[in-house]
C-alpha cells in the first residue's frame, strides 16, 4: 500500500509540518467500462470494492457515489457496534462482522477507533427481565457474549442513572455484551475507500445513477450524470433509496424508507464509559471520544425521505433520555439530524442475487447497518466474485420474502438502531 | 412537527396521529401464489414524492383516513375518506 501510516510516518509528517500528507484514496474518473459497478458509497459499497479486490483479486472495480462518500446513514449514525442477535442465523452474520471490526484497524492500515467499551441494555420491566434472560441464552447458545445484569451492576456501570424507587421509568437489572461498542464511521467508510482505492478500485464521487443498461433482460452498466458506464455486473449498496433504485432497473423491493434521527450534546467531561440502551423508551446513548453525548432515537414513523427527522420525536427522546438521567437537564444539544434508513419486514438485511440478471443487491439494514458493514461487502463481494451465495448470506436472499422463511429480529433486538 | 388535517376534526399535531402505512392495498383471492401474498404483504412501491397513506387519528377521534402526502416535503396534497378512490 503506498503511504502506509505507522509511528514512523506520524513522525516523519510531524517533522515536516505535516505539510506532505497525500489524499487517502486516488481522484479517479470514470473508465468506459468496469468488471463490477458498485453503486453508492458508503460503508456497504466501499467494504464490498475492498473485499472484491482483496479476496477475489477483482480490482476492475468502480464506486459511484452521488454525494460525497459516507455521506449517507454511515457518517449520519451512532456508531454502535453489537452482535446481540436472537437467531443463529443473525447470530453468525453480526458476530463475523464484529471480529473483522476487531482486526479492522491492523487489515486496513487505518485507525477506526473501533473501542468495545461494553453495552449495558436496561430492563424495566419484569417482562424485560424475562426477556433478556432467554435473549442472553440463545447468545450463548450462539457462541457469543452475554452476561446478565443486577441492579447493582447496572448502577456501578452507569453514573448517573435514576435507578432511585422513585424513578420516572424503573430499572430492574439489565444485560450486556462485553464486545459490543463503537467505532469512528468516517473512519470506516474511508479506511475501506483508501485500501479500496489502493488495490486499483476507482472511488468517483459526485456520480449519480440515473438508470440501468439492459441487453437481453440482462443489466450491463449503468446511466449516470456523468454518463454512460458498462459492467458486467452491478451490486446497489444505497440504503434509504434503494427502492428508487430498484425502480430504475423495473424492480420491487420489500423496503420502506424512514427517517432515524440523532442529536449530540455539548462536550462534557468524561461521565460515561459504555453504551446505554433503553428498548423500552427507544432511546440510547454514548460519549464520544470529544465528550459529546451522542444520543438516538427510535424511528420517525411515517415513510420518509427528508434527512431531517420530526420535532415530536426529537422531543419525545429527550424527555426519556431526561427521566433516566435527571443530571443531564440542563445538558445543551448542539446537532440534530436524521438519516434515511430501509426497513424490511423481518429487520433482517438482504444481500445476494435480484430478479433481474447481473444486477445484485445489499439493503434492508434498517436501523441497524453499520455494525454490518464488514460483513455486508464480504458477502456481497463474493456473490458478485463468484456468481454463488456467501454461506453466511445463504438465509438473507429476498427470496424469503416469497417462501415465507422471515428471520425477525425485529421482535427479538427490540431496539432500533 | 407536521400538521395533519384530520377529516372529522382539522389540523392536529403528528404526535396524535398513527400512520398505518400504503392506501389502497387490496387483498388478492385467496387461491393467490406465494409470489401474489408476497407482493400484497411485503413488496411496496415505497416513492421518493408522493404518497397515498392512511393515517388514524389515534389520540383523537379515533378514525381513519387517507393522505396524498410528498415523502420528501411532508407537503399534504389530498385528504380524503378511506372508503374514496384514490385521487389520482
Ligand atoms: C441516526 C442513525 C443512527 C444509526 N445508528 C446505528 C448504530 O448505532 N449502529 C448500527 O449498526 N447502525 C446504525 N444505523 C444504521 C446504519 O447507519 C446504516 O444501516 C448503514 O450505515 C448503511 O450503510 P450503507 O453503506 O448501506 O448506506 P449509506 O451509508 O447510506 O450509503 C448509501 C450511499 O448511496 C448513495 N446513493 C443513493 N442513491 C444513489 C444513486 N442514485 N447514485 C449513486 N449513489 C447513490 C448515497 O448518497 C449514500 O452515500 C443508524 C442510522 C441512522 C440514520
Ligand atoms: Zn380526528
Amino acid at each position: 500500500m503506498p503511504n502506509r501510516y505507522s509511528a514512523w510516518s506520524l513522525l516523519r509528517g510531524a517533522l515536516a509540518g505535516h505539510r506532505n500528507w497525500q489524499g487517502a484514496w486516488r481522484e479517479a474518473t470514470p473508465k468506459p467500462r468496469y468488471d463490477v459497478i458498485v453503486v453508492g458509497g458508503g460503508g456497504h459499497g466501499l467494504a464490498t470494492a475492498y473485499y472484491l479486490a482483496k479476496n477475489h483479486r477483482v480490482t476492475n472495480v468502480a464506486v459511484l457515489e452521488r454525494g460525497w462518500i459516507g455521506g449517507g446513514n454511515t457518517g449520519r449514525n451512532t456508531t454502535i457496534v453489537r452482535s446481540n442477535y436472537l437467531y443463529p442465523e443473525s447470530a453468525r452474520l453480526y458476530d463475523f462482522s464484529l471480529k473483522l471490526y476487531e482486526g479492522l484497524s491492523r487489515d486496513l492500515n487505518y485507525n477506526i477507533m473501533l473501542s468495545q467499551r461494553a453495552l449495558v441494555m436496561l430492563a424495566h420491566s419484569r417482562h424485560d427481565l424475562d426477556s433478556m434472560a432467554r435473549w442472553a441464552n440463545a447468545m450463548r447458545m450462539n457462541g457469543i457474549d452475554a452476561d446478565l445484569l443486577s441492579l447493582e451492576e447496572v448502577r456501578s456501570r452507569v453514573p448517573g442513572l435514576d435507578t432511585s424507587s422513585g424513578a420516572r421509568i424503573p430499572v430492574l437489572g439489565g444485560f450486556t455484551q462485553r464486545r459490543a461498542g463503537t467505532a469512528r464511521h468516517d473512519a470506516v467508510a474511508w479506511g475501506y475507500a483508501r485500501a479500496a482505492s489502493a488495490l486499483g478500485v476507482d472511488i468517483i464521487q459526485n456520480c449519480e445513477v440515473r438508470g440501468f443498461l439492459k441487453e437481453g433482460g440482462r443489466v450491463c452498466g449503468v446511466q449516470t450524470s456523468l454518463g454512460d458506464i458498462r459492467a458486467e455486473r452491478v451490486g446497489i449498496a444505497a440504503a434509504g433509496h434503494s427502492s428508487v433504485l430498484a425502480e430504475l432497473a423495473g424492480l420491487r423491493l420489500p423496503v420502506t424508507s424512514y427517517a432515524l434521527q440523532a442529536l449530540v450534546s455539548e462536550p462534557l467531561k468524561p461521565l460515561l464509559d459504555t453504551v446505554v440502551l433503553s428498548p423500552g423508551t427507544g432511546g440510547y446513548l454514548s460519549q464520544s471520544d470529544k465528550g459529546e453525548l451522542v444520543i438516538g432515537a427510535m424511528l420517525d414513523l411515517f415513510p420518509s425521505y427528508a434527512q431531517r427527522g420530526s420535532f415530536a420525536v426529537t422531543q419525545q427522546i429527550l424527555a426519556s433520555i431526561l427521566a433516566l438521567f435527571p443530571a443531564y437537564a440542563r445538558l445543551k444539544m448542539l446537532r440534530q439530524w436524521a438519516g434515511i434508513v430501509d426497513v424490511v419486514h423481518d429487520s433482517s438485511p438482504i444481500i445476494g442475487r435480484t430478479p433481474v440478471p447481473g444486477l445484485f443487491i445489499n439493503c434492508g439494514w434498517g436501523t441497524g447497518g453499520f455494525k454490518g458493514i464488514p460483513v455486508g461487502g464480504y458477502t456481497l463481494a463474493h456473490v458478485l466474485a463468484t456468481g454463488e451465495d456467501h454461506p453466511l448470506a445463504e438465509p438473507f436472499q429476498l427470496e424469503r420474502f416469497i417462501s415465507g422463511r422471515l428471520i425477525d429480529e425485529a421482535a427479538a433486538s427490540g431496539i432500533a438502531h | 412537527m407536521m400538521q395533519i388535517p384530520c377529516i372529522y376534526c382539522g389540523p392536529r399535531d403528528e404526535s396524535e396521529f398513527v400512520c398505518g402505512g400504503t392506501a389502497h392495498l387490496t387483498r388478492p383471492p385467496l387461491e393467490s401464489d406465494d409470489r401474489q401474498w408476497a407482493e400484497y404483504l411485503f413488496f411496496r412501491e415505497n416513492p421518493k414524492g408522493a404518497h397515498l397513506e392512511r393515517w388514524r387519528h389515534a389520540y383523537g377521534c379515533g378514525q381513519w383516513f387517507n393522505l396524498e402526502r410528498d415523502t420528501v416535503t411532508h407537503e399534504i396534497r389530498a385528504v380524503y375518506p378511506i372508503t374514496q378512490a384514490a385521487p389520482r
